[in-house]
């Protein structure tokens, strides 16, 4: 059997049981709500990267398949939008706002102290696996900025000096 | 003010509009940058494209719009998105649209490279051009530029990412128009990317018009760009694929004694602006180190001409009687030659037996006035379409893409319905989401339109060609039943009859007479529930599976086959045969070829390359190919037309007209071929009207800016020879002559002032997508006579034992020349055998495992089995590629059948190339 055809086979190799149960149930009931599975698909990868923390090429594979829709437009779809990771990230995620009123407010300060403190820049995950910090261009909390977000919850008024805390308690947390 | 009435077309509304002052009519409801353009000024622009309509993606077409005469401060509005109103007052030249269209070039081109001197875009690039047009000179960015990685796209596209200015045309035509899954736009902002979701093959079947269709040089043509010349530098005639049955025109260029790269060239009833893939990649064969060069005797010595010459004139006139088959890839003047050589009665058609009895019924229906063979135009208008049997992605799939384009309709129809114009493309795609116009497959297994399908019956081709039947009856009860039928029928019959232009597909290459005969039915039957009075006739769509299949036909008797012409060799009623431009072992049993030729007295064979056939003659005569000859094609729809020559043969290569007519000129063997053939009448009218080209000026075939004329020989010899002469066009292997104008005779590779690219056909367009002012659209062939109005009896069922055998057929690998080409067999898979998972179970077979088959007769073959989810049970399609196959041993007729064995597989090629969405995985047939 030449090489060729060894390869096409292997890449056909089924990759049922990558999905798990719950996400599939997840993903079914998003399909309920919609009328094109095209739709679905930005979802699913929510999905996926709830369970998972971020979305591999095998789970943009597996999504794709299991919706029935081209690879290529799932990764379109996957790349657009910054916050689906394409990448693995931290435990826990900074969306770090670099908008206007928190720039008026000194978050380049702040930002500053917190590459000092994890020893990481935007796009990066700090040694330890804890953090990864990302830009956003805007909280929606304008009057209270500089403001930042780690994992689902927003932190407000930051100062080079409350970080440490902030940081320490999300080191600590258990989940 | 003076009114400009500058298009001939009148049967839209014209209304008046004022650009920069001056008055001219325009075509109501259409939009201000198409109007622009068909008025021939210069208006930059990229995501508009003239078959894909506006988007108002990249803001390059910005005008200045006033509200009337008062108005003096106008309002910016992009040219693409406005719909003509009568009385509109714009300027394309007040200096704050120009100011504002230079400032998105400028923007555009700020990650922009600057590498169009090592860039195969260069001299031909849409950018070039709308940055000079633009004025936009110089770079004031000075920051860090984004960059990509590239990725490997497959054996047909280079990809150079860094010079994407983020139009999204590529992805508007791969995905949109050409239904293509694996190319996307990804990322955001200026990190936008176009590519797969990983390295791999471009899956498309016209990924090559991405190298057109990207206005720089992100995709470009990977086997040119290997040996690659400047447009400028090529020479260039105008020329007809010779692929397939379609005929789409293109734009062969040469350098340096080789044919270098195939662009499309615009016709506007046929290709319109886009080509198949094995038409653009698949001319390789041309520049085979193994072209027959010189005549050879049957011990392959060589001869000179002459001695050449005489002996075919001994062989064509020995006693004994000499019988001649004729090519369905040569042109007319060979076959015609030919036939005047041996004579009507002693010539062969040069196709398999099913194809010939095909071929009868497809030109009695092209005859018949109830149905008209639709153009690629035409079948684009279709609102319900049925496909019987041909896969016609792989057979003819320029036709394919039209038929994509047919399902759109619906979208445009709820357009109308919404009022908005159908240019706007994003909005109108938008409304309609997934409603399509009905399209229903009858195939043995999946197609490559499955995507855009309505309904697929999917059967064994004797269940396919009695449903068929069935569904002529359900439309007519006249019309023999096929009994019983599957449940879509009824629903099919409804779509047919409700539509306003139905279409009928079938085609030749599967050999498939029954599906033909119930495509006539069910034709016939429209037509008969339509009404006769005044109605037009029903598109009927029979697809010919040669570049010149249907000219063959027209010169060949109806008893005079493939089969006929071996059967008279074997028996000794003919002594001798000449054989043009044909591997008789692709097109017939080869115990019946082993036979005839053993029983011949002298075997003659005429090609290009060397194969099965000429490996057997006792006189191979070089010919030349189709870009070093003139020639003429008839194609599927009966329409003669003309391929000028390209570039000179540098060996002792002849054109086939030229061995066996004695015919000293092409103009000669052409007219003498309408002359004598009734059938080809208007030949003739082929050939330029050279009426504007005084005192023997002819049209040159290489640019003003062709470089190198006097140095690119130095290497031999300092001295300039003499431009060689071209007696047989009206073209001239020089520089000098009438250059292609807006007006000009003849028209190879489009160029104006300021467009350099392709761009530039619209300034040979009175009107957007309209004909050219050269108006060379070939010549429809075949009249109408009286309709039979019989409907063809159903056929009686063949029963047997094994498997129903069908040919698979690829678009890669199943044409004879393409599939010599390096590049199409980058593409290439091993022979294999399409199987359902529930036959393959049965047989033991394992995917990408050996299959033996043996049909009737003992005749075996063995390839790789290749399990289909979609393959219908009880049916095998055998893909034959490059192996000797003996397919016509196996498929004896219709109905054949075969047994299979688990074997050891063939050495050779895999299964790796092959696209298919329905290939088996693991769980599919474990």
């Amino acid at each position: 059997m030449s090489t060729k055809t060894e390869q096409l086979i292997a890449s056909t190799a089924v990759s049922t049981d990558y999905l798990l149960d719950a996400e599939i149930a997840e993903i079914e009931h998003e399909r309920t709500l919609y009328p094109d599975t095209r739709a679905v698909g930005l979802e699913a990868l929510k999905i996926v990267q709830k369970h998972r923390g971020w979305v591999s090429d095998e789970s943009l594979l597996a999504v794709a398949e299991y919706l029935g829709l081209p690879a290529a437009e799932l990764e379109g779809v996957a790349t657009f939008f910054n916050l689906i990771y394409r990448r693995p990230v931290g435990r826990n995620v900074i969306l770090y706002c670099k908008s206007v009123s928190c720039w008026i407010m000194g978050c380049d300060q702040v930002k500053e102290k917190i590459s000092g403190e994890l020893g990481i820049d935007y796009g990066e995950t700090s040694a330890d696996g804890e953090f990864t910090l990302i830009p956003v261009p805007c909280l929606g909390d304008c009057d209270r900025a500089p403001v930042m977000m780690v994992g689902p919850d927003l932190h407000r008024n930051l100062d080079r000096k409350n970080l440490g805390e902030i940081f320490a308690n999300y080191r600590d947390r258990q989940d | 003010m003076p009114v400009q009435a500058l298009s001939t077309m009148t049967d839209k509304a014209k209304v008046e509009i004022s650009i920069d002052g001056v008055t001219y009519e325009v075509n109501a409801g259409s939009n201000l940058l198409q109007e622009c353009l068909s008025l021939g000024l210069d208006l930059p622009y990229f995501c508009w494209h003239p078959c894909m309509g506006s988007v108002g993606a990249c803001r390059q077409c910005a005008v200045k719009q006033y509200r009337d005469e008062e108005d003096s401060a106008g309002i910016m509005t992009m040219a693409c998105m406005t719909p003509v109103q009568p009385g509109a007052r714009i300027s394309i030249e007040d200096q704050q649209a120009k100011a504002f269209r230079a400032g998105v070039i400028e923007s555009l081109m700020i990650s922009h490279p600057h590498d169009c001197p090592v860039c195969e875009e260069g001299g031909e690039c849409h950018l070039q051009d709308m940055t000079l047009m633009s004025g936009h000179n110089y770079r004031r960015y000075d920051k860090k530029k984004v960059t990509h990685r590239n990725q490997y796209l497959g054996p047909f596209i280079n990809h150079e990412m860094n010079r994407c200015i983020t139009c999204y045309r590529c992805v508007r035509f791969y995905n949109e128009y050409a239904g293509g899954e694996d190319l996307s736009a990804q990322a955001a902002h200026h990190f936008t990317y176009f590519g797969r979701h990983r390295e791999g093959t471009l899956e498309s079947e016209f990924s090559g018009n991405l190298v057109e269709v990207c206005p720089t040089g992100v995709f470009t043509d990977k086997v040119f760009s290997e040996n690659y010349t400047r447009k400028w530098d090529l020479q260039t005639a105008p020329s007809i694929c010779a692929g397939c049955g379609v005929g789409c025109n293109i734009a062969p260029g040469e350098r340096y004694g080789e044919l270098r790269r195939v662009v499309n060239r615009y016709h506007s009833e046929l290709n319109g602006y886009f080509i198949c893939d094995r038409g653009r990649f698949g001319t390789g064969y041309v520049n085979d180190a193994e072209r027959l060069k010189t005549p050879l005797d049957g011990a392959d010595k060589e001869l000179d001409a002459a001695a050449a010459q005489r002996q075919l004139c001994e062989i064509a006139g020995s006693d004994g009687g000499t019988i001649g088959i004729g090519s369905p890839r040569a042109g007319n003047e060979a076959n015609f030659a030919l036939r005047k050589l041996v004579g009507e009665e002693n010539f062969h058609a040069g196709y398999s037996d099913a194809e010939h009895a095909c071929m009868q019924l497809i030109a009695e229906a092209a005859s018949d006035p109830r149905f008209h063979n639709p153009s690629i135009r035409e079948i684009e208008q279709a609102d319900a379409v049925l496909v019987l049997g041909e896969d016609v992605t792989n057979t003819a799939p320029r036709v394919a893409l039209a038929l994509r384009q047919s399902v759109h309709n619906k979208a445009l129809e709820l357009a109308d319905g919404a009022n908005i114009p159908r240019w706007q493309d994003a909005a109108v795609r938008e409304l309609a989401q997934q409603e399509r116009s009905p399209l229903s497959i009858f195939a043995c297994g999946a197609t490559r339109l499955d995507d855009v399908a309505s309904d697929r019956v999917i059967d064994t081709p004797s269940a396919l060609a009695r449903n068929a039947f069935e569904l002529a009856h359900r439309i007519d009860s006249d019309a023999p039943s096929g009994g019983g039928g599957v449940d879509a029928l009824a629903r099919i019959a409804d779509q047919l009859l409700a539509a306003r232009r139905p279409l009928i597909v079938a085609g030749a290459s599967g050999g498939d007479i029954d599906l033909i005969k119930a495509a006539v039915n069910v034709a016939g039957a429209l037509r008969k529930r339509r009404g006769n009075g005044g109605a037009s006739p029903v598109d009927l769509c029979l697809l010919t599976a040669e570049v010149n299949s249907m000219g063959l036909h027209l010169m060949t008797r109806p008893e005079n086959s493939l089969g006929a012409a071996l059967r008279k060799l074997s028996s000794g009623e003919a002594a001798n045969v000449i054989v043009l431009e044909n591997d008789l072992y692709r097109r017939a049993p080869h115990a019946g070829v082993d036979a005839a030729l053993a029983a011949a007295g002298q075997t003659a064979a005429l090609d290009l390359l060397p194969n099965r056939t000429t490996a057997k003659a006792d006189l191979v005569l070089p010919v030349t190919a189709f870009s070093e000859q003139q020639t003429s094609y008839v194609n599927y729809e009966g329409r003669a037309q003309l391929a000028y020559q390209v570039h000179r043969s540098h060996s002792a290569a002849r054109p086939a007209w030229q061995w066996t007519g004695g015919f000293e000129h092409f103009r000669r063997a052409l007219l003498d071929c309408a002359d004598s053939i009734p059938a080809f009448a208007k030949l003739g009218d082929v050939l330029p009207d050279t009426s504007n080209l005084p005192n023997g000026i002819k049209v040159p075939r290489q640019s003003e800016r062709y470089s190198g004329r006097t140095a690119m020989k130095a290497n031999l010899n300092v001295h300039e020879p003499k431009q060689t002469q071209d007696p047989e066009s009206a073209l001239a292997f020089s520089m000098e002559g009438v250059p292609p104008r807006r007006d000009a005779t003849i028209l190879a590779s489009s160029w104006a002032p300021q467009w350099n690219s392709n761009q530039s056909i619209s300034k040979f367009q009175d009107e957007i997508n309209g004909p050219l002012r050269q108006g060379h659209g070939g010549t429809l062939l075949l009249e109408k006579r009286s309709e039979s109005g019989e409907y063809h009896p159903l056929p009686a069922k063949v029963d047997g034992a094994g498997l129903e055998l069908l040919p698979a057929l690829q678009i890669f690998g199943s044409e004879e020349l393409s599939s010599r080409s390096e590049a199409i067999r980058a593409r290439m898979t091993g022979a294999y055998v399409a199987i359902s998972p529930a036959d393959a179970q049965r047989h033991g077979l394992q995917q990408g495992q050996g299959v033996t088959l043996s049909g009737a007769g003992g005749v075996t073959a063995t390839a790789l089995t290749c399990i289909r989810t979609q393959m219908s049970a009880g049916a095998v399609a055998l893909y034959v590629g490059d192996a000797e196959i003996d397919f016509h041993g196996l498929f004896h007729g219709l109905g054949a059948r075969v047994e299979l064995a688990p074997a050891e597989a063939p050495e050779g090629r895999g299964l790796g190339e092959l696209i298919v969405s329905d290939l088996a995985r693991g769980r599919d047939y474990v």
